[in-house]
């Protein structure tokens, strides 16, 4: 289907769909990092909040004129506002999560594959009880045990994600070390760090780019998961799982609009980056075309 | 030495076990501390120089080690701080309510999600089989705990035709209690089983749905084609008995992370289960529970995937063979 001399990247901006999604990608991004600047209040100065707009349905004008689109929650703070804020927390957490285990799982599937003596089968055999069980039991259980933070919540969901990229790395620099362009790479004489860094890394890191586009969602949805279970983030500065969970208490009584918004920003984030990584996957994966 | 690979399948999953064990260990007396993790914050200090001699933590990690192991084995996972009765005997209340809210999400997982699959396979061109995949991402996508509210909203309070909690009337079967035996206990029931079994469906699409694909695409397709049989005949008798393994196997493993799942979908369904409990107990810092129910849910993890190694292994027999040739190239 594709020409084999083609880039990937090239590949994947030729695809209508994977260049759409990825633009709206950016798009969520520039939004949340740019929320101090266009919202109308910051949510987390409880100066600016009044607790006297508390619980106000979207739509409703406050006493000095100001309309909240998306309502209040309990304190009187502006949902819109808490949402872009909420939505940076988010983000923010999935972005140094898979930056984190990526590093650390691609240093233990390189590490894994070049050695592949007692350490590989060392690594492997953690990798592979550990992929046993949920993500999310493991998550919980090491919460539980160390308390919770923005710090250890990181901690956390890097020690549960290692290990995905870890096995991915290492199964695809395998297939690269039986190539003969490596076996001509050692017959040159060349240093094992110079073999692994220039000539096999560069052709993992598209089965690496597919890995990552759905563990970065699976990082932001357990954050949200492990907030919304009061085991996440601290209240001061609310991820959307937070604000989901906050809203969580008044919705039996109708107050739909707190739960409502922060999920549906929640859905339609993981949305996008579940689809942007379902055309990579199908762009880029060898088994697939 | 061990003839069946059935066998050899339950040494691994001793060895696992134990392995395990080791890991439980270390995590509660080692990384932590144990005073601060088995001991009541609310003791005074001569309780707590007595509950450090009762429990031997002034004993060398070896010998605790060995106590441990031997408590555990009688079932004994001391006491919990909160209600003062057997951690074990607590987690082993709930498991019912779990294990049966697991279950039907796996049934609703299944009726559902296996067709769904099969027909987006033979088809993967039509705007229907497109639906269906988009779908599954949505599916994907949607976090669990987030739906789970929606369901609420919807059907408990702006509809009001659903429960929104807790697991209403049970009747005891067998000794155990059921809610789906009872018509308030199913209408309780059915919010919670859709909201787990929804990401599980999404998974059991594309599984089926990429395996069917690649089925048909098989030269045993072809010839039975060839052959004249009709499309339904190769599809019942052809296409399913080679998709089944893996999807058999993705199955029964999935049912272990609907069990673990289910803690989050107990806790938005207020639904009596041991996922509520151990949310409980951690905000609770109830020690003995916690480390009672991660116990409990390796050895039903590792239940589970031994109960899937010998299904497949009876029903196909390629790996009848691969697992005895390897062994004897280990022997």
């Amino acid at each position: 289907m594709f020409n084999d001399e083609q880039h990937y990247l090239l590949k994947l901006y030729r695809d209508r769909v994977a260049r759409r999604s990825g633009l709206m990608l950016l798009l969520i991004l520039a939004l949340a990092l740019a929320a101090p600047i266009y919202t109308p209040q910051n949510p987390y100065d409880l100066a600016q909040l009044n607790l006297l707009d508390a619980k106000l349905p979207p739509l409703h004008h406050s006493p000095d004129g100001a309309i909240y689109w998306l309502g209040t929650d309990d304190q009187g703070r502006d949902m819109l506002s808490a949402l872009c804020y909420g939505l940076r927390t988010s983000l923010g957490v999935g972005l140094i999560t898979t930056l984190l285990s990526l590093s650390l799982g691609l240093l233990a599937g390189l590490v894994a594959a070049y050695s592949g003596n007692y350490i590989d089968s060392m690594l492997m055999r953690l990798v592979d009880l550990q992929l046993a069980f949920p993500a999310i039991l493991i998550a919980l259980i090491l919460l539980a045990l160390v308390g919770q933070g923005i710090d250890k919540v990181i901690i956390a969901l890097v020690i549960v994600q290692w290990a995905y990229y870890a096995r991915t790395v290492r199964s695809a620099a395998l297939t690269e070390m039986r190539k003969d362009y490596i076996t001509a790479a050692i017959c040159a004489g060349y240093s094992p760090m110079r073999i692994v860094l220039i000539h096999i890394l560069p052709n993992i890191i598209p089965t690496l780019l597919v890995v990552a586009s759905a563990q970065i969602a699976q990082a932001i949805a357990l954050e949200a998961t492990l907030s919304f279970l009061g085991l996440g983030l601290p209240i001061t500065a609310p991820s959307l799982g937070l604000l989901i969970a906050n809203g969580y208490t008044y919705m039996l009584s109708g107050t739909y609009w707190i739960s409502l918004f922060p999920g549906v920003v929640l859905l339609i984030t993981i949305f996008i980056i579940n689809i942007t990584g379902d055309r990579i996957s199908a762009l880029l994966n060898p088994r697939l075309q | 030495m061990l003839r069946s690979p059935i066998l050899i399948r339950i040494s691994h999953s001793i060895i696992t076990l134990f392995a395990m064990s080791i890991a439980v260990f270390l995590g509660v007396y080692a990384l932590g501390n144990p005073v601060d993790l088995l001991i009541n914050p609310q003791a005074n200090q001569i309780e707590r120089a007595q509950m450090i001699t009762q429990l031997g933590l002034d004993q060398s990690l070896w010998v605790q080690y060995q106590r441990f192991l031997s408590a555990a084995l009688h079932g004994n996972w001391g006491i919990s701080f909160d209600s003062n009765t057997s951690a074990w005997s607590l987690i082993v209340e709930r498991l019912p309510a779990t294990v049966e809210l697991a279950l039907c999400a796996m049934c609703i997982a299944i009726i559902i999600g296996l067709p769904l699959g099969l027909i987006a396979g033979l088809h993967p061109s039509r705007w229907y089989s497109r639906l269906i995949m988009n779908g599954s991402i949505l599916g994907f996508s949607l976090p669990t705990f987030w739906v789970g509210l929606m369901l609420i909203m919807m059907f408990s309070v702006w509809l009001g035709w659903l429960p929104s909690s807790g697991r209403g009337a049970t009747t005891n079967t067998l000794g155990i209690p059921l809610s789906i035996t009872t018509i308030d206990g199913l209408m309780h029931l059915i919010l919670p089983a859709i909201n787990l079994a929804l990401f599980k469906l999404s998974l059991l699409v594309r599984l089926t749905k990429s395996s069917t694909t690649l089925a048909m695409l098989e030269d045993y397709v072809r010839y039975a084609r060839a052959k004249g049989l009709t499309e339904h005949t190769i599809i019942i008798k052809h296409v399913l008995p080679n998709i089944a393994p893996p999807i058999i196997t993705i199955i029964g493993l999935e049912l272990g992370g609907l069990i673990a799942f289910a803690i989050v979908t107990e806790s938005v369904f207020s639904w009596p289960g041991m996922g509520k409990l151990l949310i409980e107990s951690i905000n609770m810092l109830d020690r003995p529970v916690i480390v009672a129910y991660l116990m409990m849910i390796v050895s039903l993890f590792i239940a589970i995937n031994l109960i899937v190694d010998t299904v497949l292994i009876m029903i196909n027999p390629r790996l009848r063979k691969q697992a005895l040739s390897l062994q004897s190239s280990l022997a």
